[in-house]
């Protein structure tokens, strides 16, 4: 029950881009398409669940070990840059199909606040590494989700009048704006 | 002259938030009332200065390849100074900005700044454009937190001066995107005309 709770909060009611604007940047960057909406969600599905395993365990262990926790924002970013890093080159060997689909998202991923701040709730929330797994799962199925409806929207919006100065970004903040609203509705089902 | 060019420039024509759209997660986010904004500006500020500083003086030692890497640790360090400074000296500030002043480290325009500018001039030169893009980025910010939180609350820098509701919307997430989506519309309209 507690994890059904986690993931409909963290999917709908405290939707990481609607309700808590982390990974606003590539919202926007990315949503032209709906095909390079999905891969992009699908890269950082991976990438999330695998730095919320990594961050966790050594905040855990290294970092209230040593008694050095002021240390988070520099080992976690580093982590998280070292970790895009590694599965880029593992994947380029294992599963070329995977990488020509994924492959080109990793890079972007690192400056995608969304990863980082995960990895930073999931300590402040004091999560066990269980619920920190299906949290960070779920809040990137919620990236994806917002990604992916806005990405269909603006496909419907190219055939659009638009005036000339709400043409691209101010026209998509505006939409993901009335998405975001839309989204309220959800709250009050989850505390 | 070629000082004030880069300290100008950072303030409207390549304004951050409004002309380059970087770093849009914490503008949304911390712009609920002038204050907040305010401060997380300010925050951003100190780290884009110093960062831009340092990095200035180390381009030349740090290898190409590595290079990424080293200037992330730079500004690491700075936001963690920041994070404790905040957190002992305004902790009730420090309580709302919460998560967003440890994810300065993953602002765009930090790295972007240090990447495209600092590791190519001089140490001045960086200074100078770390101060003029921060302040530019505290503009907006202030600016967008002022309208959210007259429109939203009726009041400015917590001093009320409508009575009532006001409109709640622009105080909750919804509205930070329709109204930073608006105000990058008029910067287009006035750059155009």
């Amino acid at each position: 029950m507690e994890y059904i709770l986690i993931i409909i909060s963290a999917l709908f009611v405290n939707n990481i881009v609607l309700a808590q604007f982390l990974g606003v940047c590539p919202f926007l960057g990315v949503s032209n398409k709906v095909n390079t909406a999905v891969g992009m969600s699908g890269a950082v599905t991976f990438v999330m669940v695998l730095a919320t395993i990594v961050t966790y365990l050594i905040q855990t262990y290294v970092l209230n070990k040593l008694g050095i926790a002021f240390m988070q924002t520099i080992t976690f970013i580093l982590v998280i840059a070292a970790l895009v890093q590694m599965v880029e080159i593992i994947l380029k060997k294992i599963s070329q199909p995977l990488y020509q689909a994924l492959g080109i998202f990793l890079p972007l991923i690192t400056t995608n606040c969304a990863v980082l701040g995960v990895a930073l709730l999931v300590i402040k929330k004091n999560y066990n590494l269980l619920e920190g797994v299906v949290f960070g799962a779920a809040t990137a199925l919620g990236f994806g989700l917002a990604l992916i409806i806005l990405a269909g929207i603006r496909e419907q919006l190219e055939l659009a009048e638009v005036p000339d100065g709400m043409k691209g970004v101010p026209v998509s903040l505006v939409t993901a704006g009335i998405l975001a609203l839309a989204f309220m509705g959800f709250t009050g089902i989850v505390k | 002259m070629n000082q004030l060019k880069n300290f100008t420039k950072g303030l409207l024509k390549e304004n951050p938030i409004l002309v380059l759209v970087l770093g849009t997660c914490p503008t949304l986010a911390t712009t609920s009332s002038s204050l907040n904004g305010l401060g997380m500006g300010i925050a951003t500020t100190f780290v884009l200065l110093g960062s831009n500083v340092v990095i200035s003086f180390m381009a030349r030692l740090i290898p190409d390849k590595v290079r990424i890497p080293a200037f992330i640790v730079v500004i690491a360090s700075f936001v963690t100074i920041v994070d404790l400074v905040m957190q002992a000296f305004v902790p009730d500030l420090y309580k709302t900005l919460g998560i967003f002043i440890p994810l300065i480290v993953v602002n765009c325009i930090v790295l972007g700044r240090a990447e495209a500018f600092a590791s190519k001039n001089t140490v001045l030169s960086s200074l100078i454009d770390g101060l003029g893009m921060g302040l530019g980025f505290t503009l907006a910010l202030g600016v967008l937190g002022a309208f959210r939180e007259i429109v939203g609350s009726g009041s400015i820098f917590g001093w009320k001066f409508i009575q009532g509701d006001g409109i709640l919307v622009f105080i909750l997430a919804p509205g930070a995107f329709i109204a930073l989506g608006y105000m990058i519309a008029l910067v287009n309209k006035i750059k155009k005309s």
